[in-house]
């Protein structure tokens, strides 16, 4: 699968819909939203829980897929590809971070951020080259061969992100990602976003509910009962 | 690619030792259980079947019965004569050796040493329908076995008892208030099939029993060896007319004697193991079931943090195929690893064993494949079925799966 860079937003949601469950029992997630992101953006995605923001960020990330609408990534109608083009779009073009990390148990920093090149099927020299350059980006070279287990709460949301960013992806979708960690970590993880966004032109949609967080972002839309309340440019953002 | 994913189950099976050790040991447990009861059973059955050759296929025992008095009053008959047996020798074709035989419980002494034994009255015939051979000395000589001289052969437990390590041959130990030379060692036969030490007892002469130890012409059982196996009922149906005739049984009369062949008791003691066998093999399915659901647990308790993993995996792009195969490939090695082990060691138990219980160790190559097949088909199944579950969820919901 091709997506050829174009004039087209880079991700575009039109009426779009995620209903969970049925009849009475269904919870209405999301209200038929429109979203557009252009390449480059960096956008923070705001509300209060159950307002629908962690859903929408979901199926852009194609990790859930809407009830109607349509969403089109670049050039390409999402809802008409398969379960294993969707897993594609995700392994070339998309990058995740997580409010929990999710990293692999009892596994290295080093071959957290190598997984995803082993699924692209970059030979081992070359996916060991780029991983290391990954951890190097986010400063944690000296951490290389330490499990989760032997890092703070910082360090391993940073190897997350290593990991998201090593197939340099077009964009990089991160859920609540200062959601578990404290100030400090919260700035260290803001400027790594920050720094790939501005200095390797990539997008960033970040879900959160912190303003201090939604300020290095450009542009914020807050979601309101599975509508969006408002999408408004960021006159105030922080600069690093 | 694939070369990438099953190293990438390798590196998962070796992070998660404890998880793969457990299921491992389910199925070597599973497997080891199974070959070593079967193994023992087959043994055991093996042996006994041996055994029962050894009495010899082609053979009859002729034992007094009873009488039926008017009144349903049974009385045990009298006993034979050895008429009897010289008669059957003499009359009925197709036989190869006739030996009476009468028998007493006598304490032997030699020395300082003495040792209570059972003493046989025959003749050299005893040795021919018990195929036995005298080891060391001699059977006995014509003149012996007409004049009933008291010399006798003794079974190896008789000398080990009465002399140890010292040669038997010559010597004289006393039977009762009797003296009797020894003149021949017979080899040694160890216990039978129902536990008897077929060792213990020594033979005299039958008439010189009668004579001399017995004090009466009794003849307790005759044993007839035929010259083929496929005789046996004839010569049967011919001791039994001729028996008939000779203790005077009138044609509505029952006998009052047993002509019994070996193969009946072949017959019964075989179906006796075939029942131990069926007996082993259930227990050997439930181990197998036992060590089945051990696995099944292993696997499906490590599914809750494994549909995490699927769904870290599934986010970062591995395709659904790429996760199963890694899945399946992670369940195959534990399986085969486990099933080798199993076998290993159910082979290695079982050699170990059997000689320890006297009995054979008898390979069976169906019992391993099966259990290894079964405990491997658990470990697959279940390793595998739960994984492909998970990899079809939407990636978020794996995600999340608490």
């Amino acid at each position: 699968m091709i997506i050829r860079s174009g004039e087209e937003p880079l991700v575009e949601l039109s009426n779009v819909t995620k209903v969970y469950g049925s009849g009475q029992a269904a919870v209405h997630a999301l209200r038929g939203i429109g979203l557009r992101v252009q390449e480059g953006e960096f956008v923070a995605v705001m509300g209060s829980s159950g307002s629908g923001k962690s859903t929408c960020i979901n199926i852009i990330g194609c990790l859930d897929v809407p009830s109607a609408g349509t969403y089109r990534f670049r050039d390409v109608d999402v809802g008409e590809l398969s379960r294993d083009q969707r897993a594609l779009l995700r392994r070339n073009y998309i990058g995740f971070i997580f409010q929990t990390y999710n990293l692999l148990a009892r596994t290295t920093a080093l071959e957290n951020v190598e997984l995803p090149l082993i699924y692209r099927g970059v030979p081992p020299k070359e996916r060991h080259r780029l991983a290391r350059r990954a951890l190097e980006s986010v400063g944690l070279s000296q951490w290389a061969t330490h499990t989760p287990g032997e890092l703070s709460g910082g360090q391993q949301q940073r190897v997350a992100i290593a990991r998201a960013i090593v197939t340099e992806p077009l964009l990089l979708l991160a859920d609540e990602p200062t959601g578990n960690l404290d100030s400090t970590n919260s700035q260290e993880i803001m400027k790594l976003l920050s720094g790939f966004n501005r200095d390797q032109g990539l997008t960033v949609v970040m879900v959160t509910h912190e303003p201090d967080v939604a300020a290095y972002a450009q542009r914020t839309v807050h979601f309101h009962d599975g509508g969006i309340d408002s999408d408004t440019l960021n006159q105030n953002q922080v600069i690093v | 690619m694939f070369g990438n994913i099953i190293q990438l189950a390798f590196r998962e099976l070796r992070r998660n030792v404890l998880r793969s050790a457990l299921t491992i040991l389910g199925i070597v447990i599973g497997v080891a259980a199974v070959i070593i009861m079967v193994t023992l059973g087959r043994g055991t059955t093996k042996q006994v079947t041996e055994e029962i050759a050894s009495l010899g296929s082609n053979q009859l025992q002729v034992r007094p019965g009873e009488h039926f008095r008017p009144g349903g009053v049974r009385t045990a008959a009298e006993q034979f004569e050895l008429a009897d047996a010289e008669t059957i020798e003499r009359e009925i074709g197709g036989i190869r050796a006739v030996a009476p035989i009468a028998s007493k419980t006598l304490l032997t002494v030699y020395g300082n040493a003495n040792w209570r034994t059972s003493v046989i009255g025959s003749d050299n015939n005893f040795f021919v329908a018990r195929e036995w051979e005298v080891e060391t000395g001699r059977e006995f000589t014509e003149s012996e076995v007409r004049s009933g001289k008291l010399v006798c052969v003794i079974g190896v437990t008789v000398r080990d008892n009465l002399f140890g390590t010292q040669n038997p041959l010559s010597a004289s130990i006393r039977l009762g208030k009797l003296s009797c030379e020894i003149i021949g060692v017979l080899s040694a036969k160890g216990q039978s099939t129902f536990g008897q030490d077929q060792d213990d007892m020594l033979v005299v002469p039958i008439r010189g029993f009668q004579r001399r130890i017995a004090g009466n012409r009794d003849v307790n059982t005759i044993y007839i060896t035929a010259q083929s196996s496929d005789l046996i009922d004839k010569i049967k149906q011919d001791v039994e007319a001729l028996m008939r005739q000779r203790r005077h049984i009138s044609a509505n009369e029952e006998d009052n004697f047993y002509v019994r062949d070996i193969r009946e008791i072949t017959e019964r003691v075989t179906s006796t193991t075939e029942t131990l066998t069926a007996l082993l093999g259930a227990v050997a399915a439930v181990s197998l079931l036992v060590g089945g659901i051990g696995i099944m647990n292993i696997m499906l308790v490590s599914v809750t943090e494994r549909t995490r993993e699927i769904g870290i995996r599934l986010a970062i792009g591995a395709l659904e195929s790429d996760v199963l195969r890694q899945f399946l490939v992670e369940a195959v090695v534990l399986a085969s690893v486990g099933g080798i082990i199993g076998i290993a060691l159910g082979l290695s138990g079982s050699a170990l064993v059997s000689p320890m219980i006297n009995i054979p160790f008898v390979f069976d190559l169906t019992i391993t494949l099966i259990a290894f097949a079964f405990s491997a088909a658990v470990g697959v199944i279940f390793g595998y079925f739960p994984a492909r579950k998970a990899a079809r969820l939407n990636p978020i919901d794996a995600l999340r799966h608490e």
